[in-house]
């Protein structure tokens, strides 16, 4: 798939995100925003997995431990063929399987997250089973800036250090918003890179927008021995002029009139994309 | 030099032991690490996932017969129950062995989100639960652990009162494709049961019968009362006593059963007496209409008294002695004494 197909894949994946965050009155539209070009890269360039191989052991793993963001996370499962992308109409809805945050009741899901400080640990073990049978598959998971807080990270990173588990990923949203203000206000986790550094990982700065940056930095052979931290510097509300670096978009939901303008700048992204491609 | 621990038996209980030709077994953690070793031989997909706790676990052999199959995580519960959960996705059996108060307290969101609401084929393994590290102290206790993990959905709750009904509980969590939790103690056990004893998850079992008290025990409380239960029967009253080894799901049939057949019933737990087997049987019991005089034995909602398990046990009535008086008064206080 070319760059510019998938740049257009971004756009569509955001205006599909905020229809069905619109559409339920409820979701978490900035994380969501700032965390789609990630996740675009990853299933349609990165990891093997699909509908085709989800039952089999050898395929990729990818857990949100950022689960609020699963907005993104349901319009790209969708695209990848796991289920109708109508189903997403029932999005938190009474008795729908798409839940508010991430549920093995979705197909395409592998682990059920939504508190944070969870993915890490849980991907510990997954790459460690895949060591221990000498598998090749990889582990992908991403966190987000806010849950850095959440000690079970830290657990988990020097457990993935310790056991030199090179077929684990992780990706920072590094937006550097969470629900209350700026990371750095609230509990800063900087200098981030060298804390997972002196932590024994590989650790990777990239534009988290930069679609070929973000393919080239994830299809990188890991390091031997060394679990890999990819900070994806974005920024939350990615994509939305008015919702760009905006505290208060984490949870909020366009009110009508704020959902036709956000739609019109998509639209027009899409067509200043499609006519470079023309 | 340390004292030496106190018996969980007082010389008259110990007679009473005797006479009924109990045999001494071992700790049921002996059992259990023995136990998982056995099934990780034949079976490599086994793991135990320890936090600096293969010591504690009694799995210092199971590491240097199986070393590939021992996964050490360090003194990080939160982290262990994380990782047995990604394990068992990776389809691994895994065994997280860590004691109960950690465990289930540090660990209790991992438990709830990672192993049952994502449920994943993983057993949890509560070690030295209930008062078994004594007068360590409540930090150390797990009076909780029942009790939270029943308010969690997906989760079989295990607690054996033997080396069979442990054994039994470990190989039954290494075949379940559900999560599952065990907790034990760490003192030596005596075998209660016959040969031709079956186990079954989720199905009480019966080891005396009787019509005028029941009690209804679970783990390292079971023995106390069968003594119990003895020393009534010299006094003409007849006790029946169950095994109660599956918390969740619980066998409600066997709890009417008792509550039917006898004037009175006992509860007796290593646990708080809120939240755990006690308010379970009594749930049962009401909402069935079952309106039978009702005693709930375990630890009241206190500063847990300093001590070792055996002087616990008996400061709160888990005795020989304590749940025969237990029975008595409420027989008496019922109006039920014949």
């Amino acid at each position: 798939m070319t760059d510019h197909a998938l740049q257009l894949k971004s756009i569509q994946y955001r205006q599909k995100l905020l229809r069905y965050i619109t559409e339920a009155g409820a979701g978490h539209t900035g994380g969501s925003l700032s965390c789609v070009d990630i996740l675009n890269v990853l299933y349609n360039r990165i990891m093997n997995v699909s509908p085709d191989n989800f039952d089999q052991p050898d395929r990729d793993r990818y857990i949100q431990s950022k689960g609020h963001s699963v907005e993104a996370l349901y319009v790209v499962l969708a695209d990848q063929g796991f289920y109708p992308e109508a189903e997403l109409e029932t999005l938190c809805r009474y008795q729908s399987p798409f839940v508010g945050h991430p549920t093995r009741k979705v197909p395409g899901i592998e682990m059920n997250t939504g508190a944070l400080g969870h993915g890490l640990p849980i991907c510990v073990g997954l790459a460690l089973a895949a060591k221990l049978d000498g598998a090749r598959h990889r582990i992908f998971t991403l966190l987000g800036d806010g849950e850095l807080a959440e000690g079970s990270n830290w657990e988990a990173a020097m457990s993935a250090a310790h056991y030199e588990l090179d077929n684990l990923t992780a990706i920072l949203d590094h937006n550097t918003l969470q629900i209350t203000g700026h990371t750095h206000d609230v509990c800063s986790n900087e200098p981030v890179d060298e804390k997972f550094a002196s932590f024994g990982w590989y650790v990777v700065s990239v534009d988290g927008h930069d679609l070929a940056a973000l393919t080239e930095v994830l299809s990188a052979k890991p390091a031997a021995g060394k679990p890999t931290m990819v900070i994806a510097n974005t920024v939350k509300g990615r994509g939305v002029s008015f919702m760009e670096n905006v505290v208060s978009w984490h949870h909020g939901v366009p009110s009508p009139e704020q959902y036709e303008i956000a739609q019109a700048e998509l639209t027009q992204a899409e067509s200043t994309l499609l006519g470079q491609l023309n | 030099m340390s004292a030496p621990a106190p018996s969980l038996f007082s010389p008259a209980a110990q007679d009473v032991i005797s006479r009924l030709g109990l045999k001494k077994g071992r700790a049921n953690l002996e059992e259990f690490a023995s136990t998982l070793q056995e099934l990780a031989e034949q079976d490599r997909q086994i793991l135990a996932v320890t936090s600096d706790s293969r010591g504690s676990g009694k799995l210092g052999p199971f590491g240097k017969a199986l070393p590939q199959q021992i996964v050490e995580v360090g003194i990080a519960e939160q982290n262990l129950v994380g990782i047995t959960a990604g394990l068992a996705a990776g389809e691994k059996k895994s065994f997280g062995v860590s004691p109960a108060c950690f465990l289930t307290a540090r660990a209790l969101e991992q438990i709830k989100n990672d192993v049952c609401y994502s449920d994943v084929p993983a057993t949890l393994i509560g070690i030295s639960a209930g008062v078994s590290y004594g007068a360590l102290g409540s930090t150390h206790h797990s009076l909780h652990d029942l009790a939270a993990l029943r308010a969690i959905a997906n989760i079989t709750i295990l607690v054996p009162a033997d080396n069979f009904e442990t054994r039994e509980a470990i190989r039954a969590a290494a075949s379940a494709s559900h999560p599952v939790y065990v907790r034990f103690g760490k003192a030596v056990m005596f075998n209660l049961h016959t040969p031709a004893t079956k186990f079954e998850v989720g199905k009480a079992i019966k080891l005396r019968e009787g019509t005028d008290v029941a009690f209804i025990g679970t783990g390292e409380t079971v023995i106390h009362c069968l003594l119990a239960a003895e020393k009534l029967s010299q006094e003409g009253i007849q006790s029946q006593v169950v095994s109660m080894h599956t918390i969740k799901p619980l066998d409600a049939n066997a709890i009417l059963e008792a509550g039917r057949e006898c004037r009175a019933v006992v509860t007796v737990e290593e646990h708080s007496v809120h939240g755990g087997l006690g308010e379970a049987c009594a749930g049962v019991l009401m909402q069935a209409g079952v309106a039978v005089p009702l005693r709930i034995v375990g630890f009241p909602d206190e500063d847990t008294v300093t001590g070792s398990q055996a002087d616990i046990f008996r400061h709160y009535g888990v005795s020989m002695e304590g749940l025969a008086k237990t029975a008595l008064e409420l027989l008496e206080n019922s109006g039920s004494l014949a």
